[in-house]
């Protein structure tokens, strides 16, 4: 990269700072109206309570715990895949973490909310704090997210410190004396002395490793929410595996999605290539691959042996009520993008993009199945519970979904979209060739 | 009885024609705190294609709905019935996900019952139940405590539910009263679900001359 690609990195980098034309006001209002509107939709159901719902005696649980699993589900794909590419050291990282580490912790905001919104008594959520069970799964939840989400929140921070200074070095007295002080608070008093990059690089890596096992055990603890009863369809061994690999897969097509909209919004074609589509497409086909193993790895066993518990579940999803749902999830939101993202040839974004939007669809239907035939499955000999989500389940939902992009191009108006600084330590790497690095991760591949 | 023993023990008889009493209709009467507009309890205290199944709280010995609440809001009484403490339950329904009979209902709207102004229910007598917390069956512990039978034993015409002490080994259905143990025996009485290993203190009495399919 020579000083003026370097330039026009930056200058890219910093672009959405403080940007405000008519298209961005446009799309802020709209994101923020259907936010409005959920907050609406919640605030009808605190007032009145959870018979405004969907939900029943026999199915308690639905789009609330879905999306529970969905969003948190996607932030977990969006740290994962930056601690992955910053762990085998990929090169071609620099312009994706940024994007990847935001992406995660506004959906884990947005995932985060909704056990809360699922309460029957919300004004007693302290109750958790006060009294907490230690031998209930929900508990794990909270302490699982709650780490988890301070853990993402400094996963995104550090990176994000010798850019900070950046802005404070650079952005001129059109920032605004406020924003200025926030950027010096917060840049920590960065001079980029080896000292302080020895530091950071430290603190970055232990976080690469930690956020690991930490977004492993928030969704093992999400699938053993289910693992643990006696229910047909949810007491599986599998659970835990294979909620963790359904997150990744979900969060890399979710990152996938948010790279190339903001990719075109911010003019970052230059930097942001086909090449890294076809990477990141790669990570989604060998996740893709790995979810389609466990699934059948879970169906054929129970299948097989056709326990009374689990046949009628395995009924309803194969051939009942839920068939259409499975079938358009196992065809169209797996197998189909898959193949879509891995075929050879042109059009590398346009079917990486496809491929995720399919697949991010796909896994909300995939957990829909979880939830929702494993509840109104009957637990004694009578009929089968019904389920269809009231206006303000749908509300709530889409106004959650609309809160992410939301998140992202606020937080992008005040801090910078694209690593400088990461760019400039991959570069110098480059350089010196110190290091192999992974055919898989960049290495050779120029 | 193995185990921590229970006080207290329910019998569900169920024959054929005869207990058909045990329907729709006497529900919100055996119920006097439950929700006459409360579909859940109600609707499934009738259902069964060619037996009415009564389905009280089981009372399990292991109870599954203990040991997942997040804040300890079920709990046990040194009796053996299972409660819910109404003004901790947080209502996140976890235990209604994780009871294996489906015994749990979730109070959606106000419950009715008798809002007395100096009487506020105590985790021991939650009477009445809260809106947005979870309700069980549990023994009337509100009549059994001032000697009076359980509701729906009360209420059964047909004197087909009984309810028992396993310690004292006696049960009664407010007409005669039987030596528990020997009653259970004599009537091939079983468990639902006594597979799972938890303990249900609630026997079943089948018909006559007729298949029960578990």
């Amino acid at each position: 990269m020579d000083s003026r690609t370097h330039t026009r990195y930056v200058e890219r980098a910093m672009w959405p700072i403080g940007r405000g034309d008519r298209k961005f006001w446009i799309v802020v209002v709209v994101l923020s109206a259907m936010v409005a509107a959920g907050f609406y939709a919640y605030i009808y159901q605190l007032q009145r309570g959870l018979w405004v719902t969907g939900l029943n005696q026999k199915v308690s649980w639905g789009f609330y715990i879905i999306n529970c699993v969905f969003f948190i589900g996607i932030s977990y794909g969006g740290a994962m895949t930056s601690a992955i590419l910053r762990l085998t050291n990929a090169k071609w990282r620099a312009p994706l973490t940024r994007l990847a580490e935001a992406t995660a912790v506004a959906a884990l905001l947005v995932g985060a909310v909704y056990p809360i919104i699922d309460l029957g008594r919300p004004d007693r959520a302290l109750h958790l704090l006060l009294y907490p069970q230690v031998g209930s799964p929900i508990v794990w939840d909270l302490v699982a997210v709650s780490t988890y989400l301070v853990a993402s929140f400094v996963f995104l921070y550090l990176p994000l410190i010798p850019d900070l200074a950046m802005c404070r070095d650079t952005l001129g007295p059109s920032a605004g004396r406020v924003r200025r002080t926030i950027y010096r608070v917060l840049a920590l008093g960065w001079r980029g002395e080896p000292r302080q990059e020895r530091s950071l690089a430290r603190g970055i890596g232990i976080m690469a490793v930690l956020i690991i096992p930490l977004a492993v055990s928030v969704h093992s603890v999400l699938a053993w929410l289910f693992a643990v009863t006696a229910r047909g369809g949810w007491h599986s061994t599998i659970f835990a595996p294979l909620f963790v690999l359904a997150a990744m897969l979900s969060g890399v097509a979710a990152v996938i999605l948010v790279v190339a909209a903001l990719r075109k919004v911010y003019g970052l074609q230059e930097f942001i290539t086909a090449k890294h589509f076809r990477y990141l497409s790669y990570l989604l086909i060998a996740l893709g691959v790995g979810y389609l193993y466990f699934m059948v790895s879970e169906y054929l066993t129970e299948a097989y042996v056709l326990e009374r518990s689990t046949t009628p579940v395995l009924e309803a999803i194969f051939e009942g009520v839920y068939a259409p749902a499975f079938w358009v999830f196992t065809v169209g939101g797996l197998v189909l993008p898959l193949v879509v993202a891995a075929l050879p040839g042109r059009f590398a974004i346009a079917r990486a993009c496809t491929g995720s939007a399919l697949i991010i669809g796909g896994m909300w239907l995939k957990r829909f199945l979880i939830v929702v035939p494993g509840m109104a499955e009957p637990v004694m000999p009578w009929d089968w519970g019904r389920y269809a989500p009231t206006w303000v389940e749908v509300t709530i939902t889409i106004g959650s979904a609309a809160a992410i992009p939301l998140l992202l191009i606020v937080f992008f108006r005040f801090f910078p979209a694209m690593s400088v600084h990461e760019m400039e330590e991959v570069e110098g790497a480059e350089l010196r060739r110190t290091r192999m690095v992974p055919a898989f991760a960049g290495g050779g591949d120029e | 009885m193995t185990g921590r023993l229970s006080r207290r023990e329910m019998l569900g008889v169920l024959g054929g024609i005869g207990t058909g009493a045990l329907a729709a209709g006497f529900a919100p009467i055996a119920f006097p705190e439950a929700d006459a507009a409360e579909p859940g309890p109600k609707r499934q205290w009738a259902q069964g294609n060619e037996y009415n199944m009564p389905r009280p709280c089981f009372q399990c010995e292991n109870a599954p709905c203990l040991r997942v609440c997040p804040v300890a809001a079920t709990f046990q009484t040194g009796e053996g019935v299972v409660l819910v403490d109404q003004d901790r339950c947080i209502g996140c329904r976890m235990c209604m996900a994780a009871c294996p009979y489906g015994a749990r209902y979730f109070n959606y709207n106000e419950p009715p019952g008798h809002q007395h102004p100096f009487q506020h229910p105590t985790p021991e007598h939650p009477v009445p139940q809260q809106k947005g917390t979870v309700g069980k069956c549990m023994f009337c512990v509100h009549r059994t405590e001032d000697g009076k039978l359980p509701a729906c034993v009360d209420a059964c015409g047909m004197g087909a539910l009984y309810i028992g002490d396993l310690v004292e080994d006696v049960a009664t259905n407010g007409q005669q009263t039987v030596r528990l143990s020997q009653f259970i025996r004599e009537n091939d009485a079983f468990r639902y679900k006594e597979e799972l290993g938890t303990g249900p203190r609630v026997y079943y009495i089948a018909g006559h001359g007729q298949l029960w399919e578990s």
